[in-house]
């Protein structure tokens, strides 16, 4: 994508102790105003449990359900000796450069699991903040959701306003256990220098439900990331929705991969991509390894500006008789007849083009609160606005 | 109402109207009969201004306003509104967001949705996997929020099954308020007077005649207006000898 690799190596490794917070709520105004974008509650009553770390600190940590565990990794590893059976499982160190890194160096990171048969009556948030200006952040996150049990958790990662550039690499690994659901939202609110390579594997067992809802509609320098989601038993399923706005000088490469490996799983992957000068690679790749398997991507880009790209790449791979998948990408302009069809109506011509890219990134999201929907709504109408 | 002078209109540089000459009053409604590529939807296009329509030549004249070269909105707040033939899909945006953006900032009656039994489809994406028949009563729920002084129906009934055509002609003899013919209140000459609404229908097939009543009939006819009168009769003459020989004998006639 870039021409030069930005290696984690070009940034400092370490960064200042930062001091724990009882409550989220005495945090610097600028800092809850980089965050709030992204969801976080910072009274914290609303969720189920609070993690936050900021560059190498956790800075605030609680739990307000029984049966909900949220503590950071490292703790976790020590608490629990079974959990390295959980560790680098999904997702290898030699990946990359940047998972070799994560390997080396990370800190920290969330560990959140909800206990057999606990159902999480509000999402549990967490946050992952870089404060420091040129910091390499690395954390190693798990998820588990064991049988029965049900999480919705949600997800902020965001950098300072005084951060100019930096860089976050986040280790994810997630386990849905049989009958179990994890809804997981993810919002990133970066810096238009950064660099953000998220690598994440996921496993749901028989039965089990990912949902997840990833949101990036603020400029970063540049984002790749192409988790990987294995159905590994009989009836699971995957609904994966993003919503990617990429402005000018934004380069993003954002896919999604569910390998479906037990009979009658089911996977559906919705993307929206808008550029408004920015470049967008959208990958999808659904692999149908059993029979009775039902997949659908879809992928459709709109181009805003006379710059910008995108460049959506849908794969289909079945691997057995039966396997029902299909694909849907579509990339263009606005066509001019949907813009006199509103204007036949009454619109003007701006009022038109705004609410025909307001439906463009109108992609239901499941599990969300009110509260987080009216917030990526505005999202969605605060990028129109400065697009338009 | 609507006013047009010598209008010459032309799609990707080719002529297709020319010399149109066309007026409505307030209160009638005007049919227009014409063989298929006859023009007649250029003709609607032309009046609301979309942009693939060129004028080349002429006037359009609506409420004493010049709209020639008017953009589409402000044709639209003036009063015109049109069903469109094949409405494109509005990704994203559910069909009660679109009926209040019909409504112009008015308050939309409630009861609409369920009078064109349309209820059930108004969280649905705008137009967005429709059959022939819900894609007309969509258009038709849209105008009626809209409430135009001035409709233009493409075609109305084309897709249209038989169980719906009653329901899409009732439905356009409202926006006509030319409904409620059991309404004793008024006598129908009254009725006929107090009319405001104009509407310009077109039609393929005719089908739509058993349904509404329009004043005025016009046949178009190789991109001009060639004949003119009872909507009926015209209709009639055309059943029988063909679009041709009717233009033939208008020429002779007059």
């Amino acid at each position: 994508m870039s021409d030069k690799k930005v290696l984690p190596q070009f940034f400092k490794k370490e960064s200042p102790k930062r001091a724990y917070m009882d409550s989220l709520q005495v945090l610097d105004i600028l800092d809850r105003n980089r965050l709030v974008q992204t969801g976080i509650d910072f009274a914290g009553v609303d969720r189920s449990g609070t993690f936050m770390q900021m560059d190498d600190s956790v800075v605030h940590c609680g739990v307000q359900q029984p049966g909900v565990e949220v503590m950071s990794t490292e703790e976790a590893v020590s608490r629990y000796d079974w959990l390295m059976d959980y560790y680098w499982r999904t997702v290898s160190p030699e990946t990359d450069e940047y998972t070799a890194y994560a390997h080396e160096h990370s800190r920290h990171g969330y560990f959140i699991r909800a206990l057999p048969g606990v159902k999480s009556t509000q999402p549990v948030q967490a946050s992952l903040y870089i404060a420091e200006n040129g910091f390499a952040q690395a954390v190693h996150n798990i998820i588990i959701v064991e049988e029965g049990a049900e999480l919705n958790i949600i997800t902020g990662c965001a950098s300072g306003h005084a951060v100019r550039t930096g860089m976050h690499l986040g280790i994810s690994e997630f386990y849905v256990k049989k009958n179990a659901k994890l809804t997981f939202t993810m919002i990133h609110n970066w810096g238009e220098d950064m660099y953000v390579h998220p690598r994440s594997g996921m496993i749901v067992e028989e039965g089990g439900a990912f949902l997840s809802n990833f949101v990036c509609m603020h400029p970063v320098q540049e984002l790749k990331m192409n988790p990987l989601t294995r159905l590994v038993g009989p009836g699971a399923l995957v609904r994966s929705h993003s919503i990617l706005v990429a402005q000018p000088g934004v380069k993003m490469d954002v896919g999604s991969r569910v390998y479906l490996e037990a009979p009658n799983t089911r996977a559906e992957i919705i993307a929206r991509a808008l550029t408004t000068g920015g470049d967008i690679i959208n990958r999808g790749h659904l692999r149908g390894d059993a029979p009775g398997v039902k997949a659908h991507l879809e992928c459709h880009g709109l181009i805003l500006s006379k710059e910008g790209i995108i460049h959506a790449i849908p794969e289909l791979e079945a691997r057995v008789a039966g396997a029902e998948m299909s694909h849907e990408a579509a990339v263009g302009k606005i066509a001019p007849e949907e813009i006199e069809y509103l204007m036949a109506r009454g619109l003007s011509e701006e009022e038109a083009t705004s609410t025909i890219v307001r439906g463009f990134l109108n992609v239901q999201m499941e599990g969300l609160p009110a509260e987080l929907q009216a917030e990526i709504d505005r999202a969605v109408k605060q990028s129109q606005d400065s697009i338009m | 109402m609507l006013e047009i002078n010598g209008l010459k209109v032309a799609v990707a540089g080719k002529v297709i109207l020319e010399d149109i000459n066309l007026v409505i009053n307030d209160g009638e409604a005007h049919v227009l009969f014409g063989p298929n590529g006859s023009g007649k939807s250029t003709l609607l296009g032309a009046i609301s201004g979309f942009a693939r329509y060129q004028i080349l030549d002429g006037e359009i004249i609506f409420k004493d306003v010049d709209i020639t070269h008017k953009p589409v909105h402000e044709r639209a707040l003036l009063g015109i509104g049109l069903m469109f033939q094949r409405p494109p899909t509005i990704k994203g945006l559910p069909m009660e967001d679109m009926i209040r953006i019909c409504g112009q900032g008015r308050e939309v009656p409630k009861e609409l949705p369920e009078r064109l039994n349309f209820a059930k489809f108004m969280h649905r994406e705008v137009n967005h996997g429709f059959s022939g028949g819900e894609l007309k009563r969509s258009e038709l729920l849209q105008l009626m929020a809209q409430d135009p002084d001035l409709v233009l129906l493409d075609e109305p009934e084309s897709g249209v099954d038989v169980e719906n055509i009653a329901l899409i002609g009732e439905s356009i003899n409202q926006l006509l308020d030319r409904d409620g013919l059991n309404d004793n209140a008024l006598c129908p000459r009254r009725k006929r007077e107090l009319r405001r609404k104009s509407g310009l229908v077109i039609t393929h097939t005719g089908h739509i005649l058993n349904y509404v009543n329009p004043d005025v009939g016009h046949v178009l006819f190789d991109g001009r207006l060639s004949c003119m009168g009872n909507p009926r009769e015209l209709f009639g003459c055309i059943q029988k000898i063909g679009y041709g020989e009717c233009v033939r004998c208008s020429q002779t006639c007059s």
